[in-house]
């Protein structure tokens, strides 16, 4: 295929754990780009597409499977794959000019070139004037025009993003994504392909001709969806907000359907990992919820209500789930009866539902309370039940799942926790 | 936790204004009305216990015992100090404007120098005893521990957050209460970085502290630098490695029963949310938590405190907390009380000029002061080129990074004169010119400093731009031009500011090196001041201070304190 820019097969990749243990962060990765296309990765954080990036980049090495650009398998940084940074990553002891020459002085072209190419880019991403100021007199918007400038400066052939955008305001960000929108429609971008890191849904549809789905833990590709939507495009129109519904309903199935496995297969259920939410998004959501019809919504107009990111909403909405306050289907949220009654109660009450929804329906809990129940001291030491955690689990996502189980109990007065003493015990302090 | 340098920073200015003039007269003039003092006085002993000090390794657990004890209440009087002084000169602007300078003229006074002009006065406090001599040795620690620790209070008080400060007043806490609970443990985190900085540089000191002579005044306190002063003179290797080990130790259990456990807990002080990638542990901490004896122990002090911060102010919740009395009279009284304290110190200055040194003395203590700025200039230098890039490639090593940084911290502790019998033996062995092969001795200690620094600034790089300089594929001398040195330049100033302080301070020690009972000199105002010392020549001792303090106090305005600006505005990371 003479047209493929990138071609990522098979890749796998791990990170050392402490003790020897691995953990698998990308497994089994296909993806191609095509010259003249926009592919969108969308997952949750924790998915691996920014390791993903960092693989094509060159910055890093897969463990398993291959990548080839241009044919040529890559092996170390690549000149022609260039990266813009979530965090613009600009130095700041650099000019804005200086930061766009970076690239150029590293390719060793004579001074007039380097700075006739790096005037072009700087004029062509809207930043002229800028020059001369350093990126800390800069606002956030700007700097990332450099981030992109600098990028583009090097004539790439594919132009990687890390969830550029994602360190903006909301104006600015929209304002720039559209500006780049225009350029790359217009063929003014020296660029033959992009790949943009994201985990807003929205975006990708703006912006992509192709959303590959990213599942967690490990980062998989779940799904592929061809965004057949001329640009420039309308977030109002009934096509773009069917794409949103449609991506919305896959993340939302996928992750309610290996949660129900999950509660199903383990036999204690203490082993489930818990992502963490504290009591108060919990209970803004279930308000939120209870104002609407039926106690029911849609998770697009939800979160776009509420103003939160899919990285948000997922686990608050997976949380009430687990505790049975909400049901999650085919891109709906609705309360339970159980969920009503949370709304409706009292700080007193709500501590009281809360407090059998965990002993009934999260298993660690349960039995952490349980322990604490039959001994004397009606106390026990965090390691007690982190040692048990991490026979199943990660160290870091036993440690999470921990610390959210002690913010849900000290809600709902089950138990407490002194992290001085890193010991669990019954007794509330006077 | 941002680390500042030991020196003050605060002002911008270049020339000195007069609160450092005076801040300088008033040092001075402190300094020679103890020497004129310690003159007069009669030598009540002429030598000082010590006598049966043996190199019998039986005991040196006792004297590493005694050495780490004095060192331990030195460090508590600097704490006494760093929380009286150092708050004074935060909450008086009127006092700020002299403490200040006052305390960066301190600093660079050499602290043998301290050593040499006090420690006839305290003898002559307890005649007849050892306690005078402890009190000497105990005072010469805390010159060199104190000083940097009050900056760093003194620095944080300066810079509390405004709505801490505001929120402790709505609700009503008395200034002793806000101090406890605001103030104190926002400024802790930096204060125990500095306790550790100073118990890593006392020891050089402590080892020659303990065994000193002046003029007809010996006093050997037992103690591992007396062991130490012993083992040199006395040729024995075996002895100057066991007490290595010794220091080993003592240091191992400083680190593990309070520096550990001090950092561990300070952790939950420091303000806003950056969480640090590993919150420190403490196996001894825990201990310390879970130990009801201690609990009990603390538990009256702890009950006193709360009690204390009870009282209110009197006129809380009836009018704002302004105070207005006539502060233009109070302004007065204070200038004038400076005024004529200074004109005194002047007088004193002059008389003890005039009546037994020359403008040639002054002349060659100058001359001796280039000589040993060359020498420190040249040092530093030399550390730089090698410990910057070293320093980079660990600090992007985070594994590294973890082995290295407590080497070095034992390494910055290690007093010059252990190596004595290696660097003397070289010397005569193949004849080599004592005036550049002494040299190195005097920065053995405080080229650490550089080494941590730019360690600290290098992981402290941000992933992404070292993520980005991959990308743009900036490699070889245009990555270390435009990517790592200006990354570490920050923190490689504060380095190199604390490292020169160091070097002109142990100057006094590395110049003048012997070994049994072979001794080298080189020309210097290190030399010059040890030498003095020895002879008990008063006025040569306190010139040379002078001179030294000078020299440091301007190297410190017009090369660091604009290099240090000019690091901060341009290259940190923000």
């Amino acid at each position: 295929m003479a047209n493929d820019l990138l071609s990522v097969e098979h890749v796998r990749r791990t990170f050392p754990r402490g003790g020897g243990e691995e953990l698998l962060v990308l497994d089994d990765v296909n993806l191609t780009l095509k010259e003249g296309e926009i592919v969108g990765l969308l997952g949750r954080s924790g998915s691996g597409k920014s390791t993903l990036l960092r693989l094509i980049a060159g910055l890093s090495r897969p463990q398993g499977g291959s990548l080839s650009y241009l044919g040529a398998p890559i092996e170390g940084p690549v000149q022609g794959v260039s990266m813009v940074f979530q965090g613009f990553a600009l130095f700041p002891w650099l000019t804005v000019l200086e930061n766009v020459q970076l690239g150029l002085e590293a390719l060793n072209l004579p001074p007039r070139v380097m700075r006739e190419r790096a005037l072009a880019a700087i004029d062509l991403i809207g930043l002229d004037g800028y020059e001369s100021a350093y990126p800390r007199e800069l606002s956030g918007g700007m700097r990332q025009r450099v981030g992109f400038a600098r990028a583009v400066v090097v004539h790439p052939n594919i132009l990687l993003m890390d969830e550029p955008f994602s360190a903006l305001d909301v104006l600015t960000a929209e304002n720039l994504r559209t500006d780049l929108v225009e350029l790359w429609g217009n063929g003014k971008l020296p660029i033959k392909g992009i790949i943009l890191v994201t985990h807003n849904i929205e975006e990708a549809v703006l912006m992509c001709d192709r959303v590959l789905l990213f599942s967690s833990n490990p980062g998989r590709v779940a799904s592929e969806i061809k965004i057949d939507l001329p640009q420039p495009r309308d977030r109002t129109t009934a096509q773009f907000e069917q794409y949103v519904d449609q991506i919305y309903v896959e993340m939302t199935a996928r992750r309610v359907e290996r949660l129900r496995q999950q509660q199903a297969t383990s036999t204690t259920g203490t082993d489930m990992p818990l992502t963490h939410v504290s009591p108060s998004q919990i209970s803004g959501l279930v308000e939120a919820l209870s104002a609407l019809a039926d106690g029911k919504a849609d998770l697009p107009d939800i979160a776009y209500d509420q103003e939160l990111e899919v990285d948000e909403l997922f686990p608050v909405a997976e949380a009430m789930q687990l505790l049975r306050l909400a049901d999650v289907e085919g891109g709906d949220i609705k309360l339970t009866h159980m969920g009503k009654r949370f709304a409706d109660g009292e700080l007193n009450e709500r501590k009281e539902i809360f407090s059998r929804a965990l002993v009934n329906h999260v298993p660690l809990a349960a039995h952490i309370k349980k322990v604490l129940d039959e001994r004397a001291s009606h106390s026990a030491p965090k390691t007690r039940f982190l040692d048990e955690l991490e026979d199943h689990m990660a160290e870091d996502t036993a440690e999470e799942t921990l610390k959210t189980v002690v913010s849900w109990a000290r809600f709902a007065e089950l138990f407490s926790y002194d992290d001085d003493t890193a010991a669990f015990s019954l007794e509330n302090p006077t | 936790m941002k680390i500042l340098p030991p020196v003050s920073v605060e002002a911008r200015r270049l020339l000195p204004s007069r609160w450092d003039l005076l801040a300088a007269i008033l040092v001075l003039g402190f300094i020679i009305a103890f020497a004129d003092a310690s003159r007069y006085l009669v030598h009540p002993l002429s030598s000082i216990t010590g006598h049966g000090l043996t190199l019998n390794p039986w005991d040196l657990p006792g004297y590493a015992l005694r050495t780490g004890l004095r060192m331990l209440i030195a460090l508590g009087v600097s704490l006494a100090f760093t929380f009286t002084y150092a708050t004074w000169a935060a909450k008086s602007p009127r006092a700020g404007s002299l403490l200040v300078p006052l305390l960066d003229i301190l600093q660079s006074v050499p602290i043998l120098g301290f050593l040499s002009v006090t420690v006839v006065w305290f003898l002559s406090l307890t005649p007849g005893y050892v306690f005078g001599a402890e009190l000497a040795c105990v005072f010469a620690i805390f010159t060199g521990q104190a000083w940097n620790m009050a900056f760093s209070f003194y620095q944080s008080l300066r810079t509390v957050p405004p709505e801490l400060e505001e929120a402790g007043r709505m609700f009503g806490l008395n200034a002793w209460a806000r101090f406890w609970r605001i103030e104190a443990p926002y400024a802790t985190p930096p204060l125990i970085w500095n306790m550790m900085m100073s118990m890593s540089g006392g020891w050089f000191f402590v080892t020659v502290a303990e065994a000193i002579s002046v003029g007809d005044t010996n006093i050997a306190l037992p103690g591992i630098g007396s062991w130490i002063a012993v083992a040199i003179a006395q040729k024995n290797l075996p002895a100057i490695f066991m007490a290595i080990v010794a220091m080993l130790v003592v240091i191992l259990v400083y680190d593990q029963l309070m520096f550990r456990p001090l950092v561990a807990w300070a952790d939950r002080f420091r303000i806003g949310n950056e969480q640090s990638g590993d919150q420190p542990q403490s196996w001894a901490l825990t201990v310390y938590r879970r130990s009801r004896l201690l609990d009990l122990m603390t538990k009256p002090f702890d009950q006193m405190m709360r009690w204390s911060y009870y009282w209110h102010p009197p006129h809380f919740g009836i009018k704002a907390a302004t105070r207005d009395y006539d502060s233009r009279l109070a302004d007065l009284l204070w200038y004038v009380i400076l005024g004529l304290i200074g004109a005194y110190g002047a007088y004193r200055i002059y008389e003890f000029a005039h009546a037994s040194l020359a403008w040639s003395d002054l002349a060659q203590a100058v001359g001796l002061g280039m000589i040993t700025l060359v020498r420190v200039m040249v040092l530093i230098a030399l550390a730089s080129v090698i410990w910057t890039p070293i320093g980079v490639y660990v600090g992007l090593r985070p594994r590294l990074t973890r082995i290295v940084q407590p080497v070095a911290q034992f390494l910055a502790a290690f007093p010059a004169n252990i190596l004595f019998p290696l660097v003397v033996s070289m010397i005569v062995i193949f004849d080599l010119n004592p005036d550049i092969w002494l040299s190195p001795l005097m920065i053995l200690g405080t080229q650490w400093y550089i080494l941590f620094n730019v360690i600290a600034g290098a992981s402290a790089m941000p992933a992404e731009l070292q993520d980005a300089a991959d990308n743009f594929g900036v490699k070889g001398w245009l990555w270390w031009k435009r990517v790592a040195l200006p990354a570490v330049f920050p923190y490689y100033v504060t380095g190199a500011i604390t490292a020169s302080g160091g070097a002109w301070n142990a100057s006094v020690l590395a110049e003048v090196a012997s070994w049994g009972t072979k001794t080298l000199h080189a020309h210097g105002l290190g030399a010059y001041v040890a030498d003095a010392t020895l002879k008990g020549d008063f006025h040569r001792v306190v010139l040379g201070i002078a001179v030294m303090s000078f020299f440091v106090v301007v190297v410190n305005r017009i090369l660091w304190r604009p290099l240090y600006w000019f690091a901060e505005r341009k290259f940190r990371l923000t």
